[in-house]
Order: C-alpha cells, then sequence, then structure tokens
C-alpha cells in the first residue's frame, strides 16, 4: 500500500469492505428479511454499525472526501434506525398493547372519558326531551337519510318491524363489516378533529348523543321504549363506549394543543399522543366487536331480555378489562 | 481580521438549525446531521402513494365485481366478495399508512422510492402508536378537506355553498400546515412526535485521488500553488469533477491555471489537470487538517 500517498486513502481501502458488509446487512434487514439473518449476522449488525460509526468521526476529522463522508452518513443512519429502532416481534407488540398499553392508555383518559361520556348522555337526554315535547324536533335531529323512514310519521308496526327485521338473514357478515368500516372511519374521523381544540370532536359526540335521544323518544311514545333499548344496547354499550373512548383521546390531545402547561407545545402534543394513539387503535378493535354484535348478533338474537343481557354483559367486561386493577405490570 | 476560532472537527455543513439541517446526536455521541424531507419531496412521496392507493382500489373492485358476476348476486361467494372489497377498501384508505410505516424501513413506498423515511423526534423507539396516530390525522388533513370541495361543488343553496367554501377554507389550515413551520411538521407529526428524515441509500463513488501517485509525478506543483485554496473550493473541485461535465471542467480548469499560474505542456487534458490538483490540494489540506487546522476556504489565511 506504499504507492497510496492519502491517507484519508489509506483510511478508506482498510475499512471499504466492512463498510460494504455492514450495507450488505442492512439492505438484508430491510428488506423485511430479518427472519433470514442467521444469528451470527444479527450479532453482526450492532458491532459492524459501531465500527462504522466511529469510521465516520474519523473520517469527517481527517478525510476531505465529501462523497465518503456523506456515504458514511447514510450508511450509519440506516444502522442507527435499525439498531435503536423496535425489533420486537408482532407477537410481543401485540400482547403487549392487549396486556399494558390498551387498557393503560383507557384508563389514563378517565377524565376525558367522563367528560366524553357526559356530554353523550346529556345530548340524548336533551335529544329525547326535544322529541318528547315536540315531535317535529325528530325531522332536524335525525336527517331524512339516517332515519330510513322511522320517523313520527311512520306507522307503529313499521317501527316495531325494523327492531325485529333480520334483513332476510342474507348478508349479515356484508352488513357487520360495512358497519364496522363506516363507525371506524368517523370515530377516527371524531379523534382527528380533537386536535382542533376540541370542540368538532364535542359536536360529533353530541350529534351521537342528539339522534340517540331522539329515536328512543320516537319509539317510548308508541310504547317500544323496552324495546328499542334492548335493539339498542346489544352493541350499544360496545359502540358507544368507543365512541366515548374516541372523543376522549381527541379531547386529549386538543386539550394538550390549547393547553400545553409546563411543557412546550410540541412536547405536551407529542405526549398526548402517544397515550391517545394506543386507545384509538382499541377503539378500532371495539367498533369491530360492535359490527359483530350489530350486523351478526341482533339480528340472531330477538329476545329483548336477551339482548339486555348480552348488551350488559360486554359492558361489564370492558368496564373490568380498562379499570379494574391488577397486578403491577413489570416495566 | 479578527481570530476566528477554528477546530479541526467544525462542521462543514451550516450550523444546526438553519435550512433543514437538524443536529441529531446518537447514543454514541456523534452528530448525524439529520436532513429533514422538503415539503416538496412530502408532498410528492404522497402523491405516489395516492397513485398507488387508487390503482389498488380499481383493481380491487374489478376483482369483486368479476367475482359477483360469476357467483351471481345472492350466492355465498359473492357475500364474500363484498366482504372482502368493504374491508379492503377500507385497509386501504385507514390501513395503507400505518402498515407500511409499522415495517423496519418505516416508509411507505412513495417515501422509500423518494429516500424518506419516518423518526421519532426525540430520537428515540419509533412506537407503533405514534404511526397510528400520525396517520390517523391524515383524516383532517386530506379526507375532510375532501369532503368540504366535494360539498362546496355539490351544493346548490348559496347559503350551503358558503358554508362549504368556510369550511373548505378552515380545513386547508391542516393540509397546508407543513408549510408554516421550520420542521416540516404535518399536524399528525406534530401530535404523533415525529419527523421525516432523509435516509437515502448512497452509493460509494470511486475516490477521485485513487491514481493520484501517477498523476503527482507528472505534475508537479509547488507549495505556492497547492496553498491556493482551501476545503470550500476543494469540495466544488470534487463536484465538478464528478459531474464530467466537459464545458465547466474547461472553465474551472482555466480559473485555477489563471490564479496559481500554471503553464502546462499543452498536451494535458483538462480533466488530468484538475485531478491531480485535486490529489495535490487535498493532500495539503488533509496534513493540515492532521495538525490541527481546517482551512475554510481561500479567504482563510491562518
Amino acid at each position: 500500500m506504499n504507492d497510496l500517498q492519502l491517507k484519508s486513502q489509506r483510511f478508506r481501502v482498510e475499512r471499504e469492505a466492512d463498510w460494504r458488509r455492514l450495507e450488505a446487512l442492512l439492505a438484508k434487514a430491510e428488506g423485511g428479511r430479518v427472519r433470514r439473518l442467521t444469528d451470527e449476522e444479527l450479532l453482526e449488525i450492532p458491532v459492524r454499525y459501531r465500527a462504522a460509526v466511529s469510521s465516520l468521526s474519523v473520517a469527517r476529522a481527517t478525510s476531505l472526501d465529501a462523497s465518503l463522508i456523506a456515504y458514511l452518513e447514510g450508511l450509519v443512519t440506516r444502522g442507527y434506525f435499525f439498531v435503536y429502532g423496535a425489533r420486537t416481534n408482532l407477537a410481543d407488540r401485540l400482547k403487549r398493547f392487549f396486556r399494558e398499553d390498551w387498557p393503560g392508555a383507557v384508563r389514563g383518559l378517565w377524565r376525558e372519558c367522563l367528560a366524553a361520556g357526559a356530554i353523550l348522555i346529556l345530548s340524548a337526554v336533551a335529544g329525547y326531551v326535544l322529541v318528547t315535547a315536540d315531535p317535529d324536533w325528530f325531522g332536524s335531529i335525525m336527517p331524512g337519510e339516517m332515519a330510513q323512514g322511522r320517523d313520527p310519521t311512520a306507522s307503529t308496526a313499521f317501527l316495531k318491524q325494523i327492531l325485529y327485521d333480520d334483513h332476510g338473514r342474507k348478508g349479515l357478515s356484508v352488513f357487520a363489516t360495512f358497519l364496522f368500516t363506516h363507525n371506524a372511519q368517523v370515530s377516527i374521523l371524531a379523534f382527528a378533529l380533537g386536535f382542533a381544540f376540541c370542540v368538532p370532536t364535542a359536536l360529533l359526540v353530541a350529534e351521537t348523543g342528539l339522534s340517540l335521544g331522539a329515536l328512543v323518544a320516537l319509539y317510548a311514545s308508541r310504547g317500544l321504549g323496552p324495546q328499542i333499548g334492548g335493539w339498542l344496547i346489544i352493541h350499544g354499550t360496545t359502540e358507544l363506549f368507543a365512541c366515548v373512548i374516541g372523543g376522549a383521546a381527541g379531547f386529549r390531545i386538543g386539550w394538550a394543543v390549547a393547553f400545553p402547561g409546563d411543557r412546550t407545545r410540541l412536547d405536551a402534543a407529542a405526549a398526548a399522543g402517544r397515550t391517545a394513539g394506543a386507545a384509538m387503535a382499541g377503539v378500532v378493535i371495539m367498533l369491530i366487536v360492535a359490527g359483530i354484535l350489530e350486523g351478526v348478533g341482533r339480528q340472531t338474537i330477538k329476545l329483548d331480555w336477551a339482548r339486555y343481557a348480552v348488551g350488559a354483559s360486554m359492558l361489564a367486561f370492558w368496564l373490568g378489562y380498562f379499570f379494574l386493577p391488577r397486578g403491577r405490570a413489570p416495566t | 481580521m479578527t481570530a476566528v476560532p477554528v477546530t479541526p472537527a467544525a462542521p462543514p455543513t451550516p450550523p444546526p438549525g438553519a435550512g433543514l439541517n437538524r443536529r441529531f446526536v446518537i447514543p454514541e455521541g456523534v452528530d448525524l446531521r439529520l436532513q429533514l424531507a422538503s415539503a416538496g419531496e412530502r408532498a410528492g412521496a404522497f402523491l405516489i402513494d395516492l397513485v398507488i392507493i387508487f390503482l389498488s382500489l380499481i383493481a380491487l373492485t374489478l376483482v369483486a365485481i368479476a367475482a359477483v358476476g360469476a357467483m351471481g348476486v345472492k350466492g355465498e361467494g359473492s357475500e364474500m366478495a363484498q366482504m372482502i372489497w368493504i374491508l379492503g377498501a377500507f385497509l386501504l384508505r385507514s390501513g395503507y399508512f400505518t402498515l407500511f410505516e409499522l415495517t423496519p424501513r418505516a416508509a411507505t413506498p412513495g417515501k422509500r422510492l423518494l429516500g424518506l423515511r419516518v423518526a421519532a423526534r426525540d430520537g428515540g423507539r419509533l412506537g407503533g402508536e405514534a404511526i397510528f396516530v400520525r396517520n390517523a390525522l391524515r383524516e383532517i388533513e386530506v379526507f375532510l378537506p375532501l369532503t368540504l370541495l366535494g360539498a362546496s361543488s355539490a351544493a346548490g343553496d348559496p347559503v350551503d355553498k358558503t358554508l362549504a367554501l368556510l369550511g373548505l377554507i378552515w380545513s386547508g389550515v391542516f393540509l397546508l400546515f407543513p408549510l408554516f413551520n421550520r420542521d416540516r411538521l404535518r399536524v399528525g407529526d406534530l401530535v404523533a412526535g415525529t419527523w421525516v428524515v432523509k435516509a437515502p441509500r448512497q452509493r460509494l463513488a470511486i475516490d477521485l485521488a485513487e491514481d493520484a501517485p501517477q498523476r503527482l509525478a507528472r505534475f508537479a506543483f509547488t507549495a505556492d500553488q497547492v496553498d491556493a485554496y482551501g476545503v470550500k473550493e476543494l469540495q466544488v473541485l470534487e463536484d465538478v469533477l464528478r459531474r464530467r461535465d466537459k464545458k465547466i471542467l474547461t472553465a474551472v480548469a482555466e480559473r485555477i491555471r489563471t490564479k496559481i499560474g500554471w503553464r502546462g505542456e499543452d498536451i494535458e487534458t483538462d480533466a488530468d489537470f484538475l485531478t491531480a490538483y485535486y490529489a495535490a490540494l487535498r493532500a495539503r489540506l488533509e496534513n493540515r487538517l492532521l495538525f490541527g487546522h481546517r482551512r475554510r476556504d481561500k479567504f482563510d489565511k491562518a
């Protein structure tokens, strides 16, 4: 190597093979083929990564070859993200999510949950009172396409038939899928709107409550109160709970952005986002359950008391899952 | 000229915070000087992803229609096809970004093509919930403006139209959010504590001074001649040599010959002369670097 004059060249010649080896390992790992890496290769990456970091420091201090430094910076950046990135496998991630992150996030949101729940209940009561006092309100609370013919002019028989009609037994799973995707989309929107200082989220939650109250009032006026209760409750405890949590997650974010407290607005938003994110991922799961209960469970279970029993046990299950104290999780 | 403290390891890049360069110290104690993605790159990556989503949706729809057509509207199979279509459309809209960013590359195909990836702003791990949040907020950044755009053009009543238009302006704030902050954060990035950085796959280019000994044997530069320039000029010269544009090579070679008073033989080519001078200059500057002095540019006389 005596014919090489520059020290930076000698430096490069001696280490180039190591860098290329790291590059090849990273390409393999990033290509989603982490499993195909052998144990030796997996252990080799951090070692070679640290060697590359040291090369980068040396190169910055001694070499003036800009392209070499850019290459090493790129290589170390990729290595950093791989070595320090989350590499737990999916099963572990899921286990952690169901055992700690999800219930923990909902517990952390209890105040927001109370607020969203209060808005939902108050607006439901308001909807009920309004429609009971003056049936004309129904039209303004429930737009025509949402009411699907369920309005004060409909016959009692028609209203009753909707409660127990099974859509001809066909397409139940399609119906359930549709309900799930629709509700999930709306809840994600409600959550995202929380960023606008909570107000639109509160409006969406209140809208849900109002239409709920209006519908109950309409059926109650025909003496079908308990029946509509069963029709709603079988999936409603799950779906409305999900709606409350989604609203609560939105509130958390909007509140953090509006009133960051001691932290900077960015830090407060990021911290709120992490809690709210885990809760929202859980909301999507709850809506899958609600969609199945509504699309399949409600169409097959026709007995009112059975519907109440299913709804109540679902509520008990969720409350227990989220709020029952459990052994301290290992951290 | 007052003394400017110059340390050997002074970064050649602008100070952190300027432009889209960010200080990013990894646990090994080295500053990676991350480059943030520009608004244009972000928009480009997003457009590529949108095209992929649309094409997948069209393909999915065609397959579903074919399946329903083959099995009849009432059959069990067609029910399955409908379900798969509904779920598929939902996954494309709400899951595409999240699922791709959960992979080790932390980037959607569009971002991959442009050499970008998502990273946690605090340098920590990029958690699944952060990815979920940053993409859930696309709902108000993209889909809400789209919905309101549709509503404002569909509304017949002038009051409705005005309301929808006001809504559109309001939601435009979320859409254009990245243009109004230094770090090019989307609303989703802000809430999730993430940002999008450049992490391209760099190729290791050849060393321009590789055959320096042979060249330098032919070109004997004096000490004064190699002292004419500093690091900044060296790197400009490197760039010129890597591009190999004949016109620029000639122009630069002329400038340098005049500056250092070089009278070369007629047979030397511009590229040869420049490569040799590059090697000589780099040898000189790197030598001084080893002795603790980084000469920034030709005005740095210390």
